[in-house]
């Protein structure tokens, strides 16, 4: 009996072990399969923007798998995501990604979205050897780490608003102008902030006002006084969709008079839906937007994945989608060069990649952030009553004049 | 530090006007808080997430079409029951418990409403337009958005009819002999569960209004609602319970304070001093009990 019970425990854990060892080696590739993983904001505070993502990363998929899949080893292979819910929660998703990793056998992982939840899923995928493309944290600190697996297809946080600076100093006859700022006091605000004093400092330009404003921002009517009693030739507000709306109504109902307004997150707040005319002239940072002229063979140009994408989802993507469908043409890049499912080969593929997608250029640079494609900026502008963004700079892709100095709140109607 | 609002006087009144005006909407919010925690021994860490909740309706009417001031309307009346509807499925089952069940429960009710705005109104910032306009002061150099100045006027006219109500109705008198002995007032015939579901609907429909006037002068959000808790429980801090004028003074006085706060440390340290602020009456007021009982001795 005993010897029996001895044999059954050697017999079940070696099946154990066994089953163990197949689920880890070939959960990464099943049945012509590839998969990956990814902890995404579905509920919480992040949730409108993590389903823009969810769904950038779901058009590529079936994009890609319709045209043929990813070809290795001779072999065409399918994309399949697997998907948590991390619940915009920064500890959530960390755990998420181990989990990802550990239990579900995930190699290679897409990014969440936010530069926080990247912060924190980045450890975790860096101490397993995962490649992560991501395509949502452009906070400048995930790229002096020195991670060695982490890729972002955006242009990091400091290169934001650097251009509207220069843009300034250029309409102010090459003479440095009189910044004033207001930062809301997170990663990535602050890694604008710091693009805007490199500008400065490289144009000799003057900060006047350097606000901080807190997470619970609701009304910023302080720093606006200031700004109107000192009047700087440049005001400058980052602070998610909350600043972007909170800026342009206090800006409107006190009657602040600058000659040049420039912003982040305008198209994620619908700025120019939700205070129309109010919102006209400001200048806004933005990593793609449609009219860009990038190809791919995949989604063809920005128009026709802004056509695909309205008639997939019923609405037009806002740049957070399109980064993310990138991502997925990296990772299918990658593989087919790597030509091998080998982490460290894939991984060393992720890194000499140039391509050019529908959403700009891609090539990494030494910390794993996008350094071949530009920021672009878009300035609000309305015909009657229907607010529109237009592309201004850099001018390789205007589709309209930049329009400077913004004209006083008496004029306009 | 910055010491810009010394040296410009506009900047001054400009700071005192905006702190007033943004501190009488705050003292309708505590007065609720007040109200409830007098009559009930409640502390309603939900507060901030009923205003909300309030101006998320009076956003629903806008997108709607209606003009989002209606909503210090309709606003009031749909929390009504709201309110008692809580009170009915939570509150009373805390309500004659201790202190720390009412903050754990009321703290259960903030998440749970934050969680179904972020699930029936999206995680966005959202802003409703009353197209007010703006006064302008001193040959434009000091602004006064016209929204603000309205939603100062309502909560003012809210709080007067409150106050009328309460000295005057039956459910009025009620309310407040309840808050004086609640034990004493059953024996007398007062219905206080009723009295009690009376309460927290007022309270939720004061939110209500508030909410609505946030709606047009600053930003919604499912998850801004603990500032308003803070700043209206330091307000019945500073006030004491069931003290309208005082509640309306520390209110502007608190108003007044984050303003200059904000101008003078800072926008960042805005909230962050509302929060010392606190710590400093509770250690005070600490100090100063302690004090009066050696005197007894």
């Amino acid at each position: 009996m005993n010897k029996l019970a001895k044999l059954f425990i050697t017999f079940v854990s070696a099946i154990t072990l066994a089953l163990a060892s197949i689920s880890s080696s070939f959960a990464k590739v099943e049945d012509g399969m590839i998969v990956l993983g990814s902890a995404i904001s579905l509920t919480g505070k992040y949730s409108s923007n993590g389903v823009h993502t969810q769904n950038g990363y779901n058009l590529a998929v079936d994009r890609i798998n319709k045209m043929g899949g990813v070809k290795v080893g001779g072999k065409s292979y399918k994309f399949e995501i697997i998907y948590y819910d991390d619940e915009s929660n920064p500890k959530r998703a960390a755990q998420l990604a181990e989990r990802l990793i550990k239990q579900d056998g995930v190699h290679y992982m897409l990014g969440p979205y936010s530069s926080g939840l990247t912060k924190a899923i980045a450890p975790v995928t860096e101490k397993y050897k995962i490649p992560m493309v991501e395509a949502n944290g452009a906070s400048r600190s995930l790229f002096t780490k020195g991670y060695k697996y982490l890729f972002a297809v955006l242009s990091p946080a400091n290169q934001y608003l650097e251009v509207a600076i220069d843009l300034a100093v250029e309409k102010n006859g090459g003479k440095p102008v009189k910044i004033a700022q207001a930062f809301e006091q997170d990663a990535f605000s602050q890694d604008v902030r710091l693009g805007i004093l490199d500008a400065a400092k490289r144009t000799g330009s003057k900060i006047i006002i350097d606000d901080k404003l807190p997470k619970e921002l609701n009304d910023m009517a302080a720093t606006l006084a200031k700004v109107k009693a000192t009047k700087p030739d440049v005001l400058v507000v980052s602070g998610h969709t909350k600043g972007a709306l909170t800026a342009i109504r206090q800006i409107s109902e006190m009657k602040v008079d600058v000659p040049m307004l420039a912003m982040t997150h305008c198209d994620a707040a619908k700025l120019s839906k939700q205070h129309g005319k109010k919102s006209e002239y400001a200048l806004c940072a933005s990593q793609w937007h449609k009219n860009l002229s990038y190809k791919d063979k995949f989604f063809g140009t920005g128009k026709k994945y802004d056509k695909d994408f309205k008639k997939e989802f019923g609405y037009a993507p806002p740049y957070q989608s399109a980064e993310s469908s990138a991502a997925l043409l990296v990772f299918k890049d990658a593989f087919e060069r790597a030509n091998s499912f080998d982490r460290d080969k894939v991984r060393d593929a992720l890194k000499a990649t140039e391509m050019q997608t529908f959403y700009g250029n891609i090539k990494f640079g030494p910390g794993g952030q996008n350094t071949a494609k530009p920021m672009i900026l878009f300035q609000v502008r309305c015909k009657g009553d229907v607010c529109e963004n237009k592309v201004v700079a850099p001018t390789k892709w205007a589709s309209d004049k930049f329009f400077h100095p913004i004209p006083p709140w008496s004029e306009r109607g | 530090m910055d010491f810009l609002i010394f040296q410009a006087p506009m900047l001054m009144v400009q700071a005192s006007l905006d702190g007033i005006l943004l501190g009488i909407l705050f003292a309708l919010i505590a007065y609720g808080m007040a109200l409830q925690w007098g009559v009930m021994n409640i502390i309603n860490i939900a507060q901030g997430d009923l205003v909300i909740l309030g101006g998320y309706i009076a956003y629903t009417m806008y997108l709607a079409g209606i003009h989002p001031a209606w909503g210090v309307i309709v606003s009031p009346i749909l929390m009504y029951f709201v309110g008692w509807g809580l009170y009915k499925l939570v509150i009373n089952k805390v309500v004659d418990r201790d202190l720390f069940i009412s903050i754990l429960a009321t703290f259960g009710i903030a998440i749970v409403f934050q969680q179904l705005m972020n699930f029936i109104f999206g995680a966005d910032v959202v802003v409703a337009q009353s197209e007010y306009g703006t006064t302008m002061l001193f040959d434009n150099s000091v602004t006064l958005p016209n929204s603000k100045i309205f939603s100062a006027f309502v909560s003012l006219a809210y709080a007067v009819a409150l106050v009328v109500y309460m000295k005057k109705s039956r459910l009025g008198r009620a309310i407040r002999a309840t808050a004086q002995n609640a034990r004493a007032a059953k024996i007398l015939g007062v219905d206080t569960e009723k009295v009690y579901a009376a309460t927290f609907g007022i309270n939720a429909a004061l939110c209500g209004i508030a909410g609505a006037l946030i709606s047009i002068t600053l930003t919604l959000h499912p998850y801004v609602g603990l500032p308003y808790t803070v700043r209206s429980f330091m307000i019945v801090i500073v006030a004491g319970l069931g003290n309208l004028p005082a509640v309306a003074i520390s209110g502007m006085g608190l108003g007044l304070f984050e303003e200059f706060a904000d101008y003078i440390l800072g926008t960042e340290f805005r909230i962050g001093a509302v929060f010392m602020l606190l710590v400093f009456i509770l250690v005070y007021r600490r100090f100063k009990l302690s004090k009066k009982r050696e005197y007894l001795k």
